[in-house]
Formats: C-alpha cells, structure tokens, sequence
C-alpha cells in the first residue's frame, strides 16, 4: 500500500510533466545558464580558474533544484492538487515519497546534462572515477531533495513561499553540499584521492538517512493543520 | 511579569558591571610557563581583543532584554487600550 | 517557578560581573597568553547556544506532534535565544583567532557548522515573522533539524580536523582553569533560564493579546 501510493503519486506526477515538460526544460535551462555565469565569473586569462569545477557543480544543482522545488509545488498549489491528495486515503509519508522521487528523478536529469557540462567548461576530470562520483551525486541529491521536499510542501500555503523556500532549506543542507562538495574535489586532483571521496559518501550517506527519516516522521504533523 | 522585576535585573547588571572592567594579573602561578616568555610579541595586543569580547557579551546580553522589555512594553499598551474599549460594547 | 525570577535574575548579574575576576585570576595559557582568556566566555556561550537549540528542538517536537501553544512559546523564545548565543560565540570567536591564529575567519568544519546553525535559528524567526498564519508549525520543523544538525558539529570536528581545538580539550581542563571555566558555564546557564523565562512571558502576553483580539471581534 505503501510503495504503490507512492509509485502512483510518481506516475501522476511524471503524467502531468510529460503534457507540457514545462518544469524539465525550465529547470534545465536555468542549470546551463548557472553554470554559463561561473564560467564566465571563473575564467582568469581566458582559462577557467582550476579546482572551481566541484563547486560549481553543486552550486548549479542546488539553485536549480530550488527553483525546481518552487516550480513543482506552485503547480501543487495553482491546482490545489495537495489538499486533494491529503483527504486521499493514503498513508501520508507515501505521498512524500512519492513526491521525492519525482524530485529525485528531475534532478537526476538535470545532473546528467550539468555533469558532462561542467567536465568540458571547466576541464575537469569528473570520470575518472565514475561510480564515486555517482553514489556523491545520489547521496546529495537524496540529502537535498529529503529536506526541500518536505519544506517546500510545508510552505505551499505560507506566505512569501518562494522566498522563504531558500531561506529555510539552504542552512539546513549546505553541510551535505559541503560534503557533495569535498568529495567531487577529491576524486579532481591529478590522483583521485579515493579514500576522502569514499568517507565523504558515508558522511552523505548518514546526512540523508538522517534527514529522510526526519521528513517521513514530520511530513503528516506538518500537513496538517 | 512586572517592570519592577525587569528594573531589578537590568540595574543589577549596569550597577555591578561597572569595577569588572578591573582586571588583575593573576598572583604567581606554579603550574605553567611563565608570563614572560609570551612569543607573541610581534603582533596585536590581547588586551582589546579581550576587552571587546567581554563588552561584547554583555552589550548583546542588554539589547536582548531590553528588546523584551520594549515589546513587552508594546503589548501591554495594548492590551490596556482594547480593555478601555471592550466595556463599552 | 514566577518568584524565583527576581533572584534569579540578581545571581546572574553578580555571577556576570563576577566573571572577569576569575577570570583574571585564572593562569595564562602558555602558548596564547592573555587572549586564551575568551575561552572562558567563548565556549560556555556556545554550551548555552546547543542547550537552548536543544530546548527549542525538544519544544518543537511537543508543538508539531501535539500542538501545544505553551510548547510553541517555549520553542519560539528558544529559538531567538539561541541565536543571541551564537551571535556571542561568533562574534568573541574571530576576536580569539585573529590574535591566536592570525586570521578572523576560517573555513574550518567546526565554524562552518555554527554558522549555519546561526542561520537556521535565524531562518526560524523569519519564518514566524512572514511566514503567515501556520508559520509556528514551519518553524518548529526548522527546530528540528536544526537539532538534527548538531551532532554532526562535535563529529565535524574530528572528521575533519584542522587548526580548531579538539572537543577533548574541556574535560583534561587543570583544576585552576577549570574553576572559572565551570563558574562561567554555571552563569550562562543561569542566563540562559533568565532570557527564557522573560521571553516565554513575553509570548504568553502577546498570546493573551491575540485572544483579546478575537474576543473583541466577535
């Protein structure tokens, strides 16, 4: 009951975006356009200053999740879909799971094409170590995606939401950027350094059982009202 | 809670802060290197530093309570003003 | 628990001006010299700053799982106050470490971490500030992580070890610095129950504000 309601919210959710793909190409242009700015921000002599790659990254993923965030949960709002889908007899942690996979999967998306991006702009040696870079790139996601979610839900009938959004959600997660962060720089120099890379995945790893846990636990009482 | 209360404990802090700023070196010590082999020298004085911390602490400590104090304030006046006009209805 | 405010209030006035002068009497340390001394209110106002984090997390939790306005209160002045401590620790930190380490700031992972948990506690007031009407549940969840966050401060630490003192420094204290570290400890802990208190019945006031409001409407 629990993995199908939110597999359903999902698959309702993946509906809705595929009629337009409004949300997609929006976030993943704005994503380019971030990273375009540091690129232009970042260049020293004609050559993008060395070592900035890793935090440009996550910098681009975190902005554009947020606008993510903002956009997807606007729709909630606009359609009252999220009242809708509170009065549904489902477990109410399922639709915040439901709702974190689809945010998972955008950012999934958007972190496919910043990757390669910021591999070329910046000449950064992301692939040298493939699978690392990937379980950095899943826990931070994870970690940023468990908070946003449950914040942006939680703010969709508060005042000065799409301000408060950031203000509330980058505190609380810088510390997983920071780890998204130290780890992606790691695996950058001339010699990845495997072992720093692989202890900040454990420490992404403990932030996002941590904070998923939080949000399943809080997510009914701060819905209702 | 009444202002009286407040009084007391904004002019027991004012009223005894006033000789704190008079800070004594400490008596010989047995336990640890001696005083005057501080390699610092070259740098900034403590003393300022040290000086600013404590005022610090204690300025960020009184704006505090004096914020409470000015809402508080600000709320009871009030209340007191729709008191006057409740009766009336 | 009301009567005890006056005296209360008195001990930690003499306890704060009484400060300084155990403080003074304390033995220099012997590679920093005079300015180790803002260890003494350093690192007790960042006790107090993780013991009212604590308090408005705890608080928090009571007011999003049973909706209780008294916990709300509790967590709102909690909340504030624990970033009046961070402000304090933020601020006598830097003046410590420019004389100790040469620079004001460093991105270590200890400072980091704290400053972010300032933020949070901020983001807490400002979200009960404009948040609009069920901006109290809003802000007891950023309690809550921002509870959840803390314990990675003491792991950060030795995580990621740099020029920061290790958390293991408090308790190998000698007896003579120990004792006016621990007075001081004791004073802000007093001070801390004082600002509670004041602030928790400023909220129980303004509490009493709105429903004369809404008696006044109907």
């Amino acid at each position: 009951m629990f993995f199908r309601t939110a597999w359903l919210v999902l698959r309702k959710d993946v509906a809705i975006e595929a009629k337009s793909w409004e949300v997609l190409t929006t976030t993943l242009f704005f994503a380019v356009s971030c990273v375009l700015i540091f690129a232009f921000a970042f260049v020293k002599e004609g050559r993008p200053v060395e070592d900035a790659a890793a935090g440009i990254l996550w910098i681009a993923i975190a902005f554009s999740g947020t606008l993510a965030l903002g956009r997807t949960f606007e729709r909630e709002r606009y359609g009252e879909t999220l009242r809708a889908l509170l009065l549904a007899p489902a477990p109410r942690p399922a639709l915040y799971v439901g709702k974190l996979m689809g945010m998972l999967a955008l950012l999934g998306l958007a972190e496919m094409l910043l990757v390669p991006m910021v591999a070329l702009m910046f000449q950064a040696s992301l692939f040298s170590r493939p699978l690392l870079l990937v379980g950095l790139l899943a826990g931070g996601t994870i970690g940023f995606c468990a908070v946003g979610t449950l914040f942006a839900a939680m703010l969709v009938r508060a005042r000065s939401r799409d301000v408060l959004l950031p203000i509330l959600l980058y505190p609380i997660i810088i510390p997983v950027i920071i780890a998204g962060v130290r780890g992606t720089a790691a695996l950058l120099g001339a010699e990845p350094d495997e072992p720093t890379a692989i202890m900040w995945i454990g420490i992404l790893g403990a932030f996002d059982v941590v904070f998923v846990t939080l949000a399943l636990w809080t997510f009914e009482p701060l819905m209702t009202e | 809670m009444s202002l009286r209360r407040l009084l007391i404990a904004l002019t027991t802090f004012v009223l005894l802060s006033a000789p704190a700023f008079a800070l004594q070196p400490p008596p010989g010590q047995s336990e640890f290197v001696p005083v005057d082999s501080v390699p610092l020298s070259d740098q900034l004085p403590a003393a300022p530093l040290l000086v600013t911390a404590y005022a610090f602490v204690w300025i960020a400590a009184m704006v505090y309570v004096w914020s409470i104090w000015r809402r508080l304030n600000k709320v009871e006046d009030e209340m007191r003003a729709l008191a006057q006009k409740m009766p009336r209805r | 628990m009301r009567k005890a405010f006056g005296p209360l209030a008195a001990i930690t006035g003499l306890m704060f001006a009484g400060a300084p002068f155990m403080v003074a009497r304390a033995p220099y340390e012997s590679s920093m010299g005079l300015v180790q001394k803002i260890f003494y209110f350093h690192v007790p106002s960042w006790f107090a700053m993780f013991t009212a984090i604590g308090v408005c997390g705890v608080a928090s939790l009571f007011h999003l799982f049973k909706t209780s306005p008294r916990a709300d209160r509790i967590a709102e002045a909690a909340g504030e106050i624990a970033v009046l401590f961070g402000l304090m620790g933020l601020v006598t930190g830097p003046l410590w470490g420019r004389k100790a380490w040469g620079v004001w700031w460093i991105w270590d992972a200890k400072l980091t971490i704290a400053l972010l948990l300032e933020m949070t506690f901020i983001s807490g007031i400002l979200v009960r500030k404009y948040g609009g009407p069920g901006s109290d549940k809003l802000a007891a969840a950023v309690g809550i992580f921002g509870l959840a966050v803390v314990p990675f401060v003491y792991q950060a630490v030795n995580i990621w070890r740099t020029i920061h003192p290790l958390t293991s420094v408090v308790p190998t204290l000698p007896a003579t610095m120990g004792g006016p570290f621990w007075f001081c400890v004791a004073a802000y802990m007093l001070l801390l129950v004082v600002l509670l208190m004041m602030r928790v019945n400023l909220g129980k006031r303004q509490a009493a504000l709105d429903e004369l409001y809404l008696a006044y409407e109907d």
